[in-house]
């Protein structure tokens, strides 16, 4: 990894839904080969901080960088986890067929995937624990293999950069562990690992860096300079109703900042 | 016998098979295309848009002055592209739900569309005999040059789908995926749109607007019975596209003054009912079977259970026990009950000793059955009373029903978990084979 560029920089980035504000000139550079807990109280705006860098939702301002150029230009080395809820679970495919899709990042449009692409797949699910589980249909599968599953499909894209919308959110203990061995195991690899987490009992000793959300970045840092009382204070209640409230003003009136007003 | 006679004179007519192959290739696109409008529950908008191209039609009619298939398929399409675009704007810009905005273009559409077809209808120009046939279909209307159109049409889709398989699949799983790995959704989802477009508008004259929503979802709906597969599912719909309607027609061309898109939709219909009849594992007939099937297991399971309490309660496991005992030990329907005797016998988990009244011992294979069945009930019971915290004369029924059901890979982890335990939260002894009650129980 000789790239000086930092895996992802985020500029004044502002992001409304409906004319309400979610993220509020959010400003981070994301250091290289962390495992990073994004935490925050429930609408803080953490998933919509990952869809909006895997640009799926289109910002109001502000720049977002992936290794220095534009994400459209570094998608194969960016891999993403969607929410469990996201997606049809009955839908008929197969486990396998799910974690070839993760293949598809490398593969031309029309093109099919090649034996490489299946040996990676199945060494994707190996990881995960999931083999015997292959040619199952998706709907047959718990919360936490589903899990599990949509995490083998992002290790199949073989990216360098991992973003992960709550992968933890309702599994059992022994995926929690998998999942966990599974990230540290990314991390060890050098990769870039961002994590929506929800909660917080489990931040310590999971993570390196911490990220506090909630509308503004209320720090980032390594764990132990930022996991602290004070600031899960002010992430989590107290001074910050201010700001909701100024939030719930701003949608009533229609008003959103303009971009480039500074 | 006439029946058939007239089918085959049907066949002979070189227009009829022109028009059989027409619906043959429709049938297929239509269902192979249905599939993902129900998988990425567009259903609702295939129907509209299904009566939104009627103004189009109408409209290119009076432009042109004939049915000018080409002239049909423009129409139709602008108007099916811009009832798609109203639907979006609808729900985009104001506080409608989708369900709302759907019906919305599809009655406002469809009216215009009656208008216009009325406004035909009035100014007498003889190229508009047949015109009708938009509302419900009549296949018999097709000219060859039609069918060759449409044909082709349907053949372009289906090579279309072929070639983009793979890309469809992803976007009608996961949109949000596929577009963080650089495809591009949006034109993705434009290509699907105008395929069922193209479709639609391929099967108007035979099937009608009103009704040509059936061909993209009854197929389809039907193939989800059959398989968890989404290239079976796709084959399966196409052929029951295919069957219905060249079914349809057939009908409808026999008696010539049936319009042809009911007779599909009947056809359909027909092949959907079967399926969901019949598919194995989704199937209703095969679920009841199963509940049945099951239902008699728990019903045996309990009866050889309630011999081995009884041999438990008495230490005797040498006893013959009658139907009598064992009704007396837990209330059960004698006639069930008997019943599930005869088969316990027959699989040879009981022993009848002939007299009066008949008794049954277990055998040994029945006691080890019976012992498993109060092993996992007391383990379930401690389980849920030790872990889940549920009050101890609350666990019963619950391990009544688990004990039917619960595998021995679960017993094994409950049995480790709870690291073997010698009693249940009722101080009852847990049987696990070499420590049985009353002793020399496998002798």
């Amino acid at each position: 990894m000789s790239n000086k560029l930092p895996p992802i920089e985020v500029h004044d980035l502002t992001v409304a839904y409906r004319k309400k504000p979610v993220l509020w000139d959010i400003d981070f550079d994301v250091p290289e080969g962390k495992l990073i807990a994004v935490i925050g109280p429930n609408g803080a705006g953490k998933s919509t901080l990952i869809k909006t860098i895997m640009g799926l939702i289109e910002p109001v301002s502000g720049k977002i960088l992936v290794y220095g150029k534009p994400v459209d230009r570094e998608r194969p080395r960016i891999a993403y986890v969607p929410q469990r809820e996201s997606v049809d679970w009955d839908f008929p495919i197969s486990v396998y067929e799910l974690v070839l899709m993760g293949r598809y990042s490398h593969l031309k449009l029309f093109r099919r995937p090649g034996s490489n692409d299946r040996r990676i797949a199945t060494e994707a699910l190996e990881k995960v624990g999931m083999s015997d589980y292959a040619g199952r249909q998706i709907s047959q599968l718990s919360g936490g293999q589903q899990q599990r599953v949509f995490l083998a499909r992002a290790l199949a894209q073989q990216a360098d950069i991992y973003l992960m919308d709550e992968p933890l959110a309702g599994v059992d203990a022994a995926t929690e562990t998998t999942i966990f061995e599974l990230l540290s195991v990314l991390r060890d690899e050098g990769k870039t690992v961002l994590v929506v987490h929800h909660d917080l009992q489990s931040v310590s000793g999971n993570f390196d860096w911490v990220m506090l959300l909630n509308l503004r970045l209320v720090a980032f840092g390594p764990r132990e300079e930022v996991f602290t009382t004070e600031n899960l204070q002010k992430a989590y209640g107290g001074r910050l109703n201010i700001l909701t409230q100024v939030v719930e003003l701003a949608k009533e009136k229609s008003f959103v900042r303009e971009p480039g007003h500074e | 016998m006439s029946e058939l006679l007239n089918i085959l004179q049907y066949l002979d007519d070189p227009n009829a098979r022109y028009v059989l192959a027409g619906t043959f290739l429709l049938g297929i696109s239509a269902g192979v295309l249905g599939c993902f409008a129900i998988l990425r529950r567009r259903a609702l908008v295939g129907d509209a848009v299904a009566h939104a191209v009627l103004p189009g039609v109408c409209l290119a009619f009076i432009i042109v002055g004939d049915k000018d298939p080409f002239a049909l398929l423009i129409g139709s399409m602008i108007f099916g592209w811009i009832s798609m675009i109203v639907m979006d704007a609808i729900v985009r810009n104001t506080k409608l739900s989708t369900d709302a905005s759907i019906g919305m273009v599809l009655s406002v559409f469809f009216g215009l569309g009656v208008v216009l077809l009325t406004y035909i209808q009035s100014t007498g120009n003889v190229n508009q005999s047949g015109l009708d046939a938009f509302l419900f279909g009549n296949a018999a209307s097709l000219l060859p040059g039609d069918v060759m159109v449409f044909g082709t049409l349907s053949v372009i889709i289906l090579i279309v789908i072929a070639v983009s398989y793979k890309e469809m699949k992803m976007v009608s799983f996961d949109p949000g995926f596929a577009k963080s790995i650089g495809y591009p959704v949006k034109r993705i989802e434009f290509l699907i749109a105008t395929l069922m477009v193209m479709t639609i508008t391929v099967g108007l004259q035979a099937v009608g607007v009103v009704l040509m929503a059936s061909m993209l979802i009854i197929p389809a709906a039907a193939g989800r019975y059959w398989t968890e597969s989404l290239g079976i599912m796709i084959v399966i719909a196409g052929a029951v596209g295919a069957i219905s309607g060249v079914g349809g027609t057939v009908i409808s061309g026999l008696a010539p003054a049936m319009p042809t898109g009911p007779w599909i939709v009947v056809t359909a219909l027909f092949l959907f009912l079967i399926s969901f009849m019949f598919a194995p594992k989704r199937g209703e007939v095969i679920r009841k079977l199963k509940n049945m099937r099951n239902r008699v297991r728990v019903q045996d399971e309990n009866v050889l259970k309630t011999i081995y309490l009884l041999e438990e309660q008495d230490g005797l496991a040498g006893k013959v026990r009658s139907m009598r005992d064992i009704l007396k030990r837990r209330r059960m329907n004698i006639r069930k009950t008997r019943s599930s005797l005869a088969r316990l016998h027959s699989d040879g988990l009981i022993q009848l000793i002939p007299g009066k009244p008949a008794g049954y011992l277990l055998t040994d294979e029945g006691r080890a059955r019976a012992m498993r069945l109060v092993r996992v009930h007391r383990l379930w019971e401690l389980y849920l009373t030790s872990h889940v915290q549920i009050a101890g004369d609350h666990v019963h029924d619950d391990a009544e029903s688990m004990e039917h059901l619960i595998t021995p890979e679960i017993e094994e982890q409950l049995t480790s978990l709870l690291g073997r335990p010698a009693t249940d939260p009722h101080l009852r002894k847990i049987p696990y084979g070499e420590t049985t009650t009353g002793g020399g129980l496998l002798s």
